[in-house]
């Protein structure tokens, strides 16, 4: 069999909540948390990319997956944030976990999706035997224009996951892929910040995608939304994986512990990958999962997964996603926060 | 090995020379040396400099310097050790002189620091320091000295009014010196409001950036009775490496390069630290100060603070270090700072003080560094 | 500071934290060496350190080098990693008031600093408070 063989997350400490952006701005608050279903975002240091992130959330993989990164195959990391316009983030990330010289290395992109991107491809290899083990991190510190919606959840994260075909926690158990060109979402190179197609980016874009993958996978797995334990969905902001879920036919129980947007906000390509990890933290031996993540673009990738007995071994051997989220958090103010993010103009 | 006298020494008002180049700086000082000592040429010419490549872009300053002084084709060099390059200077000289190579030496020391921005300064500064696995990590100079403050409050209770009283010390002696870059006295509340450089050390905590530079006549003893100058002996004369960085030393808070150099030079001068009259000691750095006397053996390890708080090594103390104002007072053009130190001690020893004169001096230690401790120059000096 | 060669020969340093143990008495050199301080031996084995320890001492840089311009004040320590071996580094992400000779520390990959906004991005080891 092959699957996941180890996962894990890194979210920076920082955050700023919802009332401290709109404060600057003169925004109503009180309606963009209801609206959004957004409390506060992750926010990262000046020394933290997203090259750092995918750093540290694959060492978090190596510790639950126990191998010699020598052996590691493939490594890929999905972002839409890379340090480097050309200069891959991969190889950074490979020389770090002691991958290199012997190792495929490759950057995706595709919006959000570019995380789960990596997952298809490293499996793929793996599944074909042309690698031992593959590597594939979703990471962004993704930048919202000033004053404008998206700067009320575009955070920062990171998600790695080791695929292999001896000690697995996750078993592959079917993948799907739905794409089209649809431009809801974009930014042009030379541009600071993204574009978007303000309410084009929901029915005609992520549902139309969501939906397609979703009821692909369960088409083609003959699985129905009552056979998966959980399902995590990409999550732009609160209420969109719930109501994707509900026209899908899924129950919020089954959404709520990988829906992590409401603390951490969007981490575009670590959004899905993030809330697996979450997911996988609380999850028993046996249990069925899906995974649906989107990018503007716009595609969808689906996997359907089945944990195994090792999930009991793993869980504990690096820090869970919620602990992540959820302790030693540091609030800042908006100055610091636009210092962080590099939004105010300095000399030359 | 012949011994060896100091004739002549010469040394200009230090402080933002704005007007003034690297040569004509040095230059400068090394005429009124020349003229101290009643010579008119050398036979060789060795000049201490950290970094006139980083702050002027210019090095070769061995010939530079020997041809705006008028003495070429004298043989020159110039030599570095970070902020000991002048007492490495003086110690090359001496070696010359003691051997026989030569007999008349200039030795001298001199840095223009003024003409790059702050954060420039800071970094040609940190080059004393490990450039790949210090400097790397963002330390500068003070942060060297500060992670070393620390660590010495911690272990020996050392207090920050402590670290001030060495300010307020040495520029209580600076006061009294006119050449001194800030001839001026501060007070222990001055020092402990002043701006924060890099925790716990404060601006007043530190040695300025200064443009300067000092000069020293050396010949063998026989030459200076000929010419009936003063004889003021080299009678020890040390030099010791470390690790330039700090995490590599065994103790942060002991430097053990100046306890090191301070034992061949002490053991060379058959002298003991109760046998100096007056010392000159590099404060870079208040902490600096308080470590380096616990290094030379003028008091107890860990001990230093306390001594310096009792008046021990105040002007009026039993026994007074950096008479002529420190680096904190007199400035610190780095490579200039070991040949000033020594011409503070010779003129001590020629009871040429003036208001800073420690009575009846007749032996004297001066003591440089460089870095947070990799190198460490002693020489002693003792009245004929 | 420093060109791209100068910082792609440090990267088993920096990014893996590489280290020469002396096969003659057991001293770890890092960075690694070719001659051992303490035996003179020229033999060395390649070992990867701790990436936990505590705080021996640490400051807070206010008045910062040229390439760390933007980047002050922030805190740099000496650390006693957990094999014996002490290193200096950045502590990151926490509130200056936090800082504590003795608290434990653990490593993190992170940005060092970078070169403007056309130049190299150098990494390397810091410090959060464990």
């Amino acid at each position: 069999m092959e699957g996941i063989i180890g996962y894990g997350a890194s979210i920076p400490r920082n955050r700023i909540k919802v009332e401290e952006i709109a404060k600057v701005w003169g925004a109503d608050a009180p309606s963009y948390k209801k609206g959004l279903l957004v409390e506060e975002k992750s926010v990262p240091s000046p020394d933290q990319d997203t090259i750092t992130m995918s750093v540290e959330a694959s060492k978090n993989a190596l510790k639950r997956a126990g191998i010699d990164p020598r052996e590691i195959g493939a490594v890929y990391v999905g972002s839409e944030s890379h340090p480097y316009a050309v200069k891959p983030s991969g190889t950074v990330l490979a020389e770090a976990i002691g991958a290199t010289p012997e190792v495929h290395t490759a950057d995706f992109e595709f919006a959000c999706k570019a995380g789960t991107e990596g997952m298809f491809v490293a499996l793929g290899l793996v599944k074909a035997g042309l690698i031992k083990y593959g590597l594939a991190v979703g990471a962004d510190t993704s930048q919202g224009a000033p004053g404008d919606a998206l700067e009320y959840t575009a955070a920062a994260g990171a998600a790695a996951y080791l695929f292999g075909r001896e000690k697995v926690v996750a078993e592959v158990l079917e993948t799907y892929s739905y794409t089209t060109d649809t431009p809801d979402f974009w930014r042009r190179e030379y541009q600071y910040y993204p574009q978007h197609g303000g309410r084009f980016t929901g029915e005609p874009a992520y549902f139309k995608h969501i939906i397609g993958a979703a009821k692909g996978i369960m088409d083609k797995s003959g699985l129905k939304p009552a056979d998966f334990q959980y399902v995590i969905f990409h999550q732009p902001n609160g209420k969109f994986p719930f109501r994707v879920g509900e026209i899908l036919g899924f129950a919020k129980k089954q959404i709520d512990p990988g829906w992590l947007v409401n603390k951490l906000g969007n981490t575009y390509s670590g959004s899905s990958p993030i809330g697996l990890t979450a997911t996988l933290d609380i999850s028993k031996p046996g249990d069925i999962v899906l995974i649906v993540s989107y990018g503007s673009g716009a595609g969808s990738d689906a996997f359907v997964l089945k944990v195994t007995d090792r999930i009991n071994e793993v869980r504990d051997l690096a820090p869970k996603t919620r602990e992540l989220l959820d302790k030693n958090k540091n609030y800042l103010e908006y100055g610091t926060y636009a210092k962080f993010r590099h939004k105010i103009r300095k000399a030359e | 090995m012949r011994e060896v006298a100091v004739i002549g020494v010469g040394i200009n008002k230090w402080g933002e020379l704005w007007e003034k180049s690297l040569r004509q700086v040095f230059t400068e000082a090394a005429i009124l040396a020349l003229d101290d000592a009643g010579v008119e040429k050398i036979d060789s010419l060795i000049v201490g400099c950290m970094s006139s490549g980083l702050f002027v872009g210019q090095e070769h300053i061995s010939s530079l310097l020997a041809d705006y002084v008028g003495q070429v084709p004298v043989p020159a060099a110039r030599v570095e050790s970070a902020c000991a390059s002048g007492g490495l200077a003086l110690r090359m000289g001496y070696i010359e002189v003691a051997s026989g190579m030569s007999d008349v030496v200039l030795v001298g020391g001199v840095e223009k620091m003024t003409d790059v921005n702050g954060n420039e300064a800071t970094f040609a500064l940190g080059t004393a320091a490990d450039q790949e696995y210090e400097c790397y990590h963002g330390i500068t100079f003070p942060g060297l000295y500060a992670l070393i403050a620390r660590a010495h409050m911690e272990k020996y209770g050392t207090t920050r009014e402590q670290l001030a009283m060495v300010a307020v010390k040495n520029h209580a002696n600076g006061s009294l010196n006119p050449l001194a870059q800030y001839p001026f006295k501060v007070s222990v509340e001055a020092v402990l409001s002043s701006v924060m450089v890099a925790d716990p050390l404060r601006i007043l905590d530190c040695s300025p950036i200064t443009d300067g530079a000092a000069a020293l006549i050396l010949c063998p003893v026989e030459l200076a009775k000929k010419l009936k100058k003063p004889v003021v002996k080299i009678i020890g004369s040390g030099v010791a490496t470390d690790t330039i960085a700090l995490s590599s030393r065994r103790e942060i808070t002991w430097i053990e390069s100046t306890y090191q150099a301070a034992k061949r030079a002490y053991a060379m001068a058959g002298k003991k630290p109760e046998d100096l009259d007056v010392v000159e000691v590099h404060d870079c750095f208040t902490i600096a100060e308080i470590c380096v006397m616990e290094a030379l053996g003028l008091v107890e390890k860990g001990k230093g603070g306390k001594a310096v708080e009792d008046g021990l090594t105040s002007l009026q103390g039993k026994i007074p270090v950096n008479t002529s104002g420190g680096l904190k007072a007199k400035g610190h053009p780095v490579g200039a700072t070991g040949a000033a130190q020594a011409i503070e001690i010779v003129k001590q020893l020629r009871g040429e003080a003036g208001p800073r004169q420690v009575k009846d001096a007749k032996v004297g230690l001066t003591q440089n560094m460089g870095g947070s401790g990799g190198s460490s120059v002693v020489h002693i000096f003792e009245r004929d | 500071m420093p060109t791209p060669s100068r910082y792609w020969r440090e990267i088993p340093q920096r990014y893996r934290l590489e280290a020469g143990k002396c096969k003659n008495c057991g001293f770890v050199a890092f960075p690694p060496r070719q001659v051992c301080p303490r035996c003179q031996s020229r033999a060395f084995e390649t070992i990867v350190l701790a990436d936990a320890g505590k705080i021996v001492t640490y400051t807070i840089i206010r008045v910062p080098p040229q390439p760390f311009s933007d980047q002050a004040p922030y805190a740099v320590g000496i650390v006693d990693l957990d094999d014996g071996v002490r290193l200096m580094g950045q502590i990151v992400d926490c509130a200056f008031e936090e800082l504590q000779v003795g608290k434990r520390v653990k490593i993190e990959f992170r940005k060092v600093y970078q070169e403007g906004e056309a130049g190299v991005i150098y990494y390397g080891y810091k410090f959060v408070l464990a």
